[in-house]
C-alpha cells in the first residue's frame, strides 16, 4: 500500500487536515509540539487506497527533539509527502520546503490556512508560486474546509523538486527571490488580538494576565464542577438511579453475594453510594458523579487555552522558575497536560530536547502533579472542611516540584537546553474542534479509568467480604501512626491507589479523617507510587532504570513529606 | 555601526541581525526558524534575572533563552 506523509513545521494545521483527509479523529492545538508520535489513517484516491501518516512538526530535516525525529525518520518511507504551509507565515515555511524539494521525493503542497491571509493583509499570487517551486500548490483551510477536495484530487500530480542541495544561505537566498515574486502585504491596523498578543509576552503586562488567567481558570473549575454536580448529576443519582437499584436490591434478596458484589453493603439498610462499594454504586459514583464534572470543567479549560493560543506564552514567563528545575518553560504544557492525566502528560515530554529533560519532567508529573480525578476527589472530601486546606494541599505539592526539580537538576548529569519556541497568534477557538477534542479525552478517560475502576472496587469489595482487611492493616499499622499519623485502616487506601488514587481518596470517606489527616492522606495519595497507567508509561517512555530510579525518588518524598507534615501540622 | 547582542538590545528596539556566535548546529537551528544573518527583527521583550527574550522576526513571534540571546548580535535600525 502506498503511504502519504503530512510534514511541515509545527503548528500549520497537519492535524487538522489528517482529520479531514481521513475522518480520524486527533488532537489539535494551537502551539507547536501537539502531536508527537505519529498516527495512521486511510484515503480512498480514485479507488486506491492509501495510508496517510500524520507527522509531528519540524523545522527541519535536522531534528532537535524525540518527537522531531520520528517526522524526519517517517519521510524515509515515504511513497509521496504533503508538504503542509502556513500561508500566514510562508517565508519561514518555505526553508522546510526548500529542503524537502532537495530530496526529491514525489511532493505536494498544501498552502493551509489560507482563509486567515486577507485579514493579516497578505495576498499570495498561487500560480506563480507552483511555477517557482515546481511542484503543486493546492490552497487549503482546515478549519473551513476550503480546498480540501482539491487537495485529494490533486494527489496524482505529486512529483519530486528539481533543486540541487544548497546551504542556509542559497536556500534563504532562493526563498527571498520568491517571496519578493509572490506575496504582497499591505499595511493595516493592529487588531485587539495583536494588542493582547503582545501584552501577554511583556514581562510586567504578562505577569499580570497570567496571574488572572489561573485564578479565573481555577475558579471556573470549580464552578462548573460543583455545579455539576450539586445540580446535574448528584440529583440524577439521588433521584432517578437511586431507585431503580432499591427495587434492584429487593430482586437481589435472596443473592447475598451477588448483591454484595453489584450494590454492596446497605448502610444502616440503605444504599449509600459513598461508602456501599458495590460495583453499581461507588463505582459509578465517585466515576460519574464526583470526578467526571470536574474532568470535564478542566478540559474545557485547558481546550480553550490551548486553542486560543495561550500556552506557549506561559511557557516564555515561567521559563526563569522552570530553569531552576533544570527544565525549560516549554516543559510547562506537559506539566499542564498532566494535571488533566498524567500519562498524555509524560507522553507529550517528547517536545523535550534531552532525556535528562524528559526524566525530570515526567519524575516530576507522576509525583507532584495530582491528575483531574484525584483532585476532583480531594476538592470533594477536603473542600468540605474550607477551600484554604485545598490551596495548602496545592502549596505543599508545589514546593515539591520545586525541591524535587532543584534536587535533580544538581544530581544528574549534564545540564539542559535553552528554551527557543515559536509562540503562534491568538486565534479565535473554533467550538467544534473543541468539543470534538474534548469528547475524545472525555471519551479517553471513560474508556481507560472505568475498567480499572471497576477493578479496584471489585477486589476491596471482595477483600471487605473475607475479612482480609484485619491483617493487612495491622501489618502496616506503625508506619502509617508513627510516620502519617493515619489510621491503619488507611493502608487500604493507599494499595488501591496503586490502582485508582479516586477510589483510593473513596476509601478514606467512612474513616471519618480529622481535616490534619485528610490533608497528609491526600498528599501522600498524590505523591506515592504512580497509578498503574502512569507507571506503565513510564517504563515505556523512559525504560525500567529510569522508572526504578524514580520509584526510589517516589517513596523517599512521600515518606519524608507526610512524616514533615504529620510532626509540623497541628 | 555598533554591534551589540539580544539582550543589550532595548524592549520596542528594532536590529538587524549581522552575527550569530554559537556554531553550525546553532545557526542551522536558528537558521530553519527564520533567524538569519540580515533578518530583521525587534525585541518584545525581556525578562529579569537572566530570563527569556521575545522578538519578532517577519510574521513569527519567537521566544529564546538568555543564553541563545546573547549569541546572537544586532546592528540597530534608526527609525
Ligand atoms: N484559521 C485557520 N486555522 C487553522 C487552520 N488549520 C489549522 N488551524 C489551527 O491551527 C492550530 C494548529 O493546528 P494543528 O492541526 O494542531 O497543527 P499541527 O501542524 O498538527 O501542529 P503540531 O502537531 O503541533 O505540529 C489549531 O489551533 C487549528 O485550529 C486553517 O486552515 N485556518
Ligand atoms: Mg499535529
Amino acid at each position: 500500500m502506498k503511504k502519504i506523509v503530512l510534514i511541515g513545521n509545527p503548528n500549520v494545521g497537519k492535524s487538522v487536515l489528517f482529520s479531514r483527509l481521513t475522518g480520524v479523529r486527533v488532537l489539535v492545538s494551537n502551539y507547536p509540539g501537539t502531536t508527537v508520535e505519529f498516527l495512521e489513517g486511510y484515503v480512498n484516491i480514485d479507488g486506491e487506497q492509501m495510508k496517510i501518516l500524520d507527522l509531528p512538526g519540524t523545522y527541519s530535516l535536522e531534528p532537535n527533539a524525540p518527537a522531531e525525529e520520528v517526522a524526519v525518520k517517517m519521510i524515509e518511507e515515504a511513497d509521496l509527502v504533503i508538504n503542509v504551509v502556513d500561508a500566514t507565515n510562508l517565508e519561514r515555511n518555505l526553508y522546510l520546503t526548500m529542503t524537502l524539494l532537495e530530496q526529491r521525493r514525489p511532493m505536494i503542497i498544501a498552502l493551509n490556512m489560507f482563509d486567515d491571509i486577507k485579514h493579516r493583509g497578505i495576498s499570495i499570487d498561487v500560480a506563480k508560486l507552483e511555477d517557482l517551486l515546481g511542484v503543486s500548490v493546492a490552497p487549503t483551510s482546515g478549519i473551513t474546509g476550503l480546498g480540501i477536495k482539491q487537495l485529494k484530487e490533486r494527489l496524482v500530480e505529486a512529483k519530486p523538486g528539481q533543486f540541487d542541495r544548497g546551504t542556509h544561505q542559497e536556500r534563504w537566498q532562493k526563498i527571498g527571490d520568491i517571496i519578493d515574486k509572490v506575496q504582497q502585504l499591505s499595511h493595516r491596523h493592529h487588531t485587539l488580538f495583536e494588542i493582547l498578543e503582545d501584552a501577554s509576552v511583556n514581562h510586567a503586562w504578562g505577569v499580570a494576565i497570567a496571574i488572572f488567567i489561573i485564578a479565573f481558570s481555577f475558579k471556573t473549575v470549580r464552578f462548573l464542577g460543583e455545579g455539576l454536580i450539586k445540580y446535574v448529576l448528584e440529583p440524577f443519582f439521588q433521584l432517578v438511579y437511586k431507585p431503580v437499584l432499591e427495587s434492584f436490591s429487593i430482586y437481589l434478596q435472596n443473592k447475598p453475594f451477588l448483591h454484595n458484589i453489584l450494590l454492596g453493603r446497605m448502610i444502616d439498610n440503605n444504599i449509600d453510594f459513598e461508602k456501599s462499594m458495590g460495583l453499581l454504586t461507588t463505582a459509578p459514583y465517585i466515576e460519574f458523579v464526583i470526578v467526571l464534572p470536574y474532568i470535564f470543567a478542566f478540559y474545557l479549560l485547558l481546550s480553550f487555552l490551548e486553542d486560543i493560543g495561550y500556552m506557549p506564552r506561559l511557557a516564555l514567563l515561567l521559563d526563569n522558575i522552570m530553569h531552576r528545575l533544570g527544565l525549560h518553560g516549554f516543559a510547562i504544557i506537559p506539566i499542564l497536560l498532566g494535571f488533566g492525566c498524567n500519562v498524555p502528560g509524560i507522553i507529550a515530554t517528547r517536545i523535550l530536547e534531552s532525556k535528562r529533560e524528559r526524566f525530570i519532567a515526567s519524575t516530576i508529573i507522576s509525583i507532584g502533579v495530582p491528575c483531574a480525578a484525584l483532585q476532583a476527589m480531594i476538592f470533594g472530601m477536603l473542600g468540605k472542611f474550607g477551600a484554604r486546606y485545598v490551596i495548602a494541599v496545592y502549596l505543599v505539592l508545589f514546593s515539591v516540584w520545586l525541591f524535587l526539580g532543584a534536587a535533580l537538576n544538581r544530581l544528574l548529569k549534564g545540564y539542559s537546553p535553552e528554551l527557543f519556541i515559536e509562540i503562534p497568534p491568538y486565534r479565535w477557538p473554533d467550538f467544534k474542534l473543541l468539543f470534538k477534542k474534548m469528547f475524545l479525552r472525555i471519551k479517553g478517560f471513560v474508556v481507560d479509568a472505568l475498567p480499572i475502576v471497576l477493578l479496584s472496587v471489585l477486589i476491596i469489595n471482595l477483600l471487605q467480604q473475607i475479612e482480609l482487611f484485619e491483617s493487612i492493616s495491622q501489618f502496616f499499622a506503625p508506619l502509617l501512626n508513627k510516620v502519617f499519623g493515619l489510621p491503619k485502616e488507611a493502608a487500604w487506601a493507599l494499595i488501591v491507589g496503586f490502582l485508582r488514587k479516586d477510589i483510593a481518596v473513596g476509601m478514606l470517606i467512612p474513616l471519618k479523617l480529622t481535616v490534619k489527616q485528610m490533608m497528609i492522606a491526600c498528599v501522600v495519595l498524590s505523591m506515592s507510587f504512580p497509578c498503574v497507567a502512569t507507571f506503565i508509561i513510564f517504563l515505556k517512555e523512559l525504560g525500567p532504570r529510569r522508572l526504578f530510579q524514580a520509584v526510589l525518588i517516589t517513596l523517599s518524598i512521600t515518606f519524608l513529606g507526610g512524616a514533615t507534615m504529620n510532626f509540623f501540622l497541628h | 555601526m555598533k554591534k551589540i547582542t539580544l539582550v543589550q538590545m532595548k524592549t520596542g528596539a528594532k536590529g538587524r541581525i549581522v552575527q550569530l556566535e554559537g556554531g553550525p548546529a546553532f545557526e542551522s537551528r536558528l537558521s530553519a526558524m527564520g533567524v538569519r544573518i540580515d533578518k530583521h527583527i525587534v525585541k518584545l521583550s525581556a525578562f529579569v534575572l537572566q530570563g527569556p527574550v521575545a522578538i519578532r522576526s517577519g510574521n513569527t513571534v519567537l521566544a529564546l533563552g538568555y543564553g541563545m540571546a546573547s549569541k546572537i548580535w544586532v546592528e540597530l535600525i534608526k527609525k
